[in-house]
Order: C-alpha cells, then sequence, then structure tokens
C-alpha cells in the first residue's frame, strides 16, 4: 500500500558562506490518512527543513535538495512541476506555522486571505467565498464569525490569529495537513484549546497530521508515532507508548530524563552534556557520539544503520537492543 | 526565615494616550495591580501567569526600572522605591536580573568580558580595577563557561552559552537577590535543564534568593519553593509548591495546571482536564469583581460584585468566593 505522504531519504544542504551546512541527511518518513506523526526535535535537527521541502518552499539559493524524494500519493513531489506543486499545496498538503501573526498579510482582511484561495482555485463567486469563510471561521470556534471576517490579523489576539491559519489551511480540504510548532507562541490554556481544535478536525475530516514540535508533553498527548530528529536524521521512530516507555535511542532517552515534569518535584535534572553539532561540521559516525553517554570507539566510526526493534520501531544506535531494554 | 524582601499593594498603571498634538489619556493597562509577597533569604518563588498577567512588568519595577503607580517594597527592611544616592547604588548591587532573551540582552559589540566586568565600572568597590580580568575568569568559571573565553563576542556562543553569560553578569557583584524572568524559556529542552541545574547550584553556593517569573508551571515547580499564580494583575493564589501543585484551591491555577501536557501517553483521556473558554480579557477593562470570572465554570453573580481577597482558604491563600481544592496533577 502506498503511503499517503511520504519522505524518503531527503538530502537538504544550505550552501553558506562559511561553507555547506548539512541540513537533512537522509530523513525518511511517512504518515497515513487519519494519522498523527510526531516529528520531535530541538532547534537546528531539521525538522522545518524537512516539512518546507515537502511544501517546496525552501528558499534556493541556499537550500538544495540534493537526493531524495517526497511522494504524495506514490507521486515525487520534486520531479513534479512548478504548476503541479502549486496544486498539490492548494489541495493536497497543507501547512500552519508557528507565528501566525507573520504568517498572515497585514494588509488584507482575514475573511480576503480565505476568500483568495476559494475564488482562485474553487472559482467561486465573492458572496460564496465570504459564505464559506465564515463558515470555517465559525468551524475554527472564532466567535462572531460574521463581524471577524472583515477584521485584519492585528486586531485577532495570538489563540485567534492561530484558529484563523487553521481556517485557511483547510479551505481547500487537504488531505495532509503539516503543523510546524502550531501552538509554542501560545499560552498553556490557549495550547490545549488549539491542540484539541486540530485533533477534533483531523478526526472528523480523517487528515493525515504531521505535527512539528520540540513539546514531549504534546507529543505524549497527541501523537499515534513519533520520529525523533537529531542533526538532519532521524534517530529514533516509534509508536507514542513504546517511546515514552523504553525509549530506543540514547538521545531520546536523555531528552526525557532531562524534562522537568509538572507531576513531580525532582532533585537535579539530568543533562545532555554539550551542545548540538554545528551542521557545518557534523562529527564523524553517530552524529550523537560526542554527548552521548555510551559512545564507544565504533560510533565514532561508523554511521549507525536504521536498527529494527519490532512493532515498526527503528533506532539508529549501534547498540539499539541493549538500549531499548534500559 | 527573615524577609529580605517584602512587597505591599504593589500596583503599577500604564496610561494609554489617544492623539498626536494634544495628548490625552483614555485608559490605563492595569499591568500589576495590588500585588503583595514575601521572599526570605535564599527561597525561591516562582511566579506564573499567561502572557499579560503582569509578571514581567512586576520584574521591571522590582528592579527599580520602572517607576511603581503605588504600593511599596522593602528590601532588608528599607524602603525600596523611596532610596536616594548611595543607599540606591547599594541596592542596585544587591538586586540584579536575569532576562529572557540571550540574544538581545547581550550586546553585540562588547566581548564576554567587558560585559561580565561592566558592573565592576559602576561598583569599583566590589572588586579593585587591577582584579577585574580575573574575577571575569571566576564568573565564567562559576557559571560552566570556558575562561579563555574572555574575548569572544557574544554572536560566538550558542543560546544556552549566552543565558550563561547573563548569568555571570547579574553574579558579578554578589547580589542577594536575583530576579530571573523567563530565563530559561528560549532554550531547548537539552540546555533548559543544564541552565536550570546552574541556577539551583548557584543558589545554594551563594545563598542566592530568587523571584523566577516563567510561564512554565513544570520549571517553576522545579526550581520554586513557594509559588505565586497571577492573572490579569493580581496574585489569584499563592503557597508552597505542594500546596500549589498538589492541592490548588483556585479554579485558575486548576485550569492552568491541568492544561500542561504530560509526557506520559499512558494518561492520555485519563487525567482530568479542564478546558477553559476564549481569550484572557484586556487589562485595560477587567471584569468587575474577580477578574478570573468570564472564563470560570463557578462563577456566580457575587462574583461580579464582590473582589475575592487573597486570603487563606482551605490551607493557604486563594482569591476565589468558591475556593476549594481539586487535585488535577497527576
Amino acid at each position: 500500500m502506498t503511503a499517503l505522504l511520504e519522505v524518503e531519504d531527503l538530502h537538504v544542504e544550505f550552501r553558506t558562506r562559511d561553507g555547506v551546512a548539512r541540513v537533512l541527511n537522509g530523513v525518511g518518513y511517512h504518515v497515513d490518512a487519519g494519522e498523527t506523526l510526531a516529528v520531535l526535535g530541538e532547534s537546528g535537527s531539521g525538522k522545518s527543513v524537512t516539512a518546507q521541502a515537502v511544501m517546496g518552499i525552501l528558499d534556493t539559493p541556499p537550500a538544495f535538495v540534493t537526493r531524495g524524494a517526497v511522494r504524495f500519493h506514490g507521486e515525487d513531489l520534486l520531479a513534479a512541476t512548478d504548476d503541479r506543486r502549486r496544486e498539490v499545496r492548494a489541495e493536497g498538503i497543507a501547512m500552519i506555522f508557528q507565528d501566525a501573526l507573520s504568517a498572515l498579510n497585514p494588509v488584507f482582511t482575514v475573511g480576503f486571505q480565505i476568500e483568495e484561495q476559494l475564488r482562485l482555485r474553487r472559482g467561486m463567486s465573492r458572496a460564496d467565498a465570504r459564505a464559506r469563510a465564515i463558515e470555517l471561521l465559525d468551524l475554527v470556534r472564532i466567535p462572531h464569525a460574521r463581524q471577524r471576517v472583515r477584521e485584519y490579523p492585528h486586531q485577532f489576539s495570538g489563540g485567534m490569529r492561530q484558529r484563523a491559519m487553521i481556517a485557511m489551511s483547510l479551505a481547500l480540504d487537504p488531505e495532509v495537513l503539516i503543523a510546524d510548532e502550531p501552538t509554542t507562541a501560545l499560552d498553556v490554556t490557549v495550547q490545549a484549546q488549539i491542540m484539541d481544535l486540530l485533533a477534533e478536525i483531523q478526526r472528523e475530516r480523517h487528515m493525515g497530521l504531521v505535527l512539528i514540535t520540540h513539546d514531549l508533553g504534546v507529543v505524549a498527548e497527541v501523537a499515534d508515532r513519533i520520529v525523533v530528529m537529531y542533526a538532519g536524521r532521524i534517530v529514533e521512530q516509534a509508536d507514542a507508548l513504546s517511546l515514552f516507555r523504553n525509549p530506543g535511542h540514547p538521545y531520546t532517552a536523555a531528552l526525557m530524563r532531562s524534562l522537568p515534569r509538572i507531576d513531580a518535584k525532582g532533585t537535579a535534572l539530568e543533562t545532555i552534556r554539550g551542545l548540538p553539532p554545528s551542521l557545518l561540521r557534523i562529527p564523524p559516525g553517530c552524529p550523537f557520539h560526542p554527548r552521548c553517554p555510551r559512545a564507544e570507539d565504533v560510533c565514532q566510526a561508523e554511521v549507525p544503520g536504521q536498527a529494527r526493534l519490532g512493532l515498526g520501531r527503528t533506532s539508529a544506535c549501534h547498540f539499539a537492543e541493549e538500549v531499548v531494554r534500559g | 526565615m527573615a524577609d529580605l524582601l517584602e512587597v505591599r499593594d504593589l500596583v503599577k498603571h500604564f496610561p494609554v494616550k489617544r492623539g498626536v498634538l494634544f495628548k490625552q489619556t483614555i485608559g490605563h493597562v492595569r499591568a500589576v495591580d495590588g500585588v503583595s509577597f514575601t521572599l526570605g533569604e535564599g527561597e525561591t518563588l516562582g511566579v506564573v501567569g499567561e502572557s499579560g498577567c503582569g509578571k514581567s512588568t512586576l520584574a521591571q519595577v522590582l528592579m527599580l526600572l520602572e517607576p511603581p503607580t503605588s504600593g511599596e517594597a522593602f528590601f532588608a527592611g528599607q524602603p525600596m522605591f523611596s532610596l536616594r544616592g548611595n543607599a540606591l547604588k547599594r541596592l542596585r548591587r544587591d538586586m540584579q536580573i536575569v532576562l529572557q532573551d540571550p540574544y538581545t540582552s547581550l550586546n553585540p559589540r562588547m566581548t564576554v568580558g567587558d560585559i561580565v566586568g561592566e558592573p565592576f565600572e559602576i561598583h569599583p568597590e566590589v572588586a579593585p580595577k587591577g582584579s577585574w580580568a580575573g574575577r571575569v575568569r571566576e564568573l565564567l568559571d562559576v557559571v560552566g563557561l570556558n575562561p579563555e573565553h574572555i574575548n569572544r563576542y557574544p554572536h560566538q556562543f550558542s543560546g544556552g552559552q549566552r543565558q550563561r553569560i547573563g548569568i555571570a553578569r547579574a553574579l558579578a557583584l554578589r547580589p542577594r537577590v536575583i530576579v530571573c524572568d523567563e530565563p530559561v524559556s528560549a532554550l531547548d529542552v537539552s540546555i533548559q535543564a543544564q541552565v536550570m541545574n546552574l541556577l539551583a547550584q548557584l543558589q545554594s553556593e551563594f545563598g542566592l534568593a530568587y523571584v523566577f517569573i516563567a510561564h512554565d508551571l513544570s520549571v517553576v515547580r522545579h526550581l520554586s519553593d513557594r509559588v505565586a499564580v497571577m492573572y490579569l494583575g493580581k496574585i489569584v493564589e499563592t503557597g508552597t509548591e505542594d500546596e500549589i501543585y498538589n492541592h490548588p484551591t483556585h479554579p485558575y491555577t486548576q485550569a492552568l495546571l491541568s492544561a500542561v501536557p504530560v509526557a506520559d501517553p499512558a494518561l492520555r483521556g485519563r487525567r482530568d482536564v479542564i478546558r477553559l473558554t476564549g481569550d484572557v480579557p484586556s487589562p485595560i477593562d477587567p471584569p468587575s469583581g474577580c477578574r478570573f470570572r468570564t472564563r470560570c465554570w463557578k462563577a456566580q453573580d457575587v462574583c461580579a460584585t464582590e473582589e475575592p481577597a487573597l486570603i487563606d482558604r482551605g490551607g493557604h491563600p486563594s482569591a476565589c468566593h468558591f475556593a476549594e481544592e481539586r487535585s488535577v496533577v497527576p
């Protein structure tokens, strides 16, 4: 069976004045209809760049896709024409961003920005598009949608802007929604509202949802499957329950131990020593080895392959079997 | 524990003006609206709340960066807001701040040595001129940076390292209180843990007291002895870490705690989750009576007419007419 959206062995480099930054080094994941895939990683891990490559919105230069494929219903988008890509971007895969204020155009009303796509791609009249925009704002629970549709983004609160962006992304009934840190800029009570809304919409429309986040808590609450990224690679992928119960990669395990928890007051937090590597100079072998508590000589010498751990789990660690056993 | 810092009924309103030539004040943003608390020597008071609750304004007023509209604060028994001359200079030595954004709070044209050593120029009594470089090296070492990097510029450091530079600068004058305004919220999880451990270690080493302001409830729980929860310029509930997290009585505290996602998929759908509707009202025109009533599921008529006082209700102070314990953290 072909996956709804599949990323395969994706390599992206940024050619900068300081050299070539290898931002993605063979990233692969897939998402099916009705499934929530969480892409977990810290700054610079490549989680957003992967999404931008999928959407075809990387800035080239400096970014170049050097290898790999992005398949939507089996069709390689990287080989598609610009027109076809635009079509997929409009109707197949939609994306929402962290910062709704800069993702929305400040000089047009929220309504206009939703209606524009309906008029262009569906050939709707102004009146029909307006009616549909109001429906969509209602759907994402913006109060007084009939009045709000005429307002500008700056007149909306942070949470409402994020709702408006979700409404906009749903206008053409996409099959996949990529949400890049959709709640990071929001307060925790508003974050909960937005995550509930996304989960509900996803269920009703049977969409594939790719949720990009650094927040382990959010991941634990909504993800079906999780991929963990580090230095432009996927270091682990697993279903949510297994990943949190027995992480299969030392990086995932360390990340969980370094997290302060709401449900316990601990003593000192365990930390991951050092810093993530510069993408201009990724260490040889396993990119995590300089920070890894169980690194051995082999980790410096050889890039670990994706070890299979059963139940569809993989881990890019030479000692994956031992790590998962704890 | 003797109170090092005591704040009484602190108010900070910002005028909202309209017009170009003839500016008229059309209202006030009631950023901090009657806040009282104490802080003991070597203690950490966590201040939590969402954007716009006034927690950063509180930090600004405490650091004397903004004059208060009314209210008083005492540092070691001295009224802070009326200090002048040498006494004021001495107070500024004793209270320091660490800011949220390690990218904008360090001057990009100054070396790390100049940044961390600058406090000595203003307070030469702390370290005689010839000893500055040595002191800066010591401070860099204390916060876990390489003392050899004294001549580097901020852009040569990562976010976490920059936050350490900011902490070294705050430590330079051997303060007794450090106000930390969202010190780890710009950092990645793995780096955040390093900086939190550093703050805890410095506290026990130097007997520092922290006012720890953050929106992340897990971070606050981890570092605080006592916690104050703010909503629209007021403290709605305050108590020990255990009282606030395990026995919250104010509906807002309960909603806030229950909204924090827990990193355990096994608890999915099994937690007591309170979903608030709507947004925080404008601090220019806060609701009458209890400010939380517009989003509260317990609100009655009395909540609109009578403002609930922050008094002991069920073990610790809570500003709700219907305060009742409800445990929401698993």
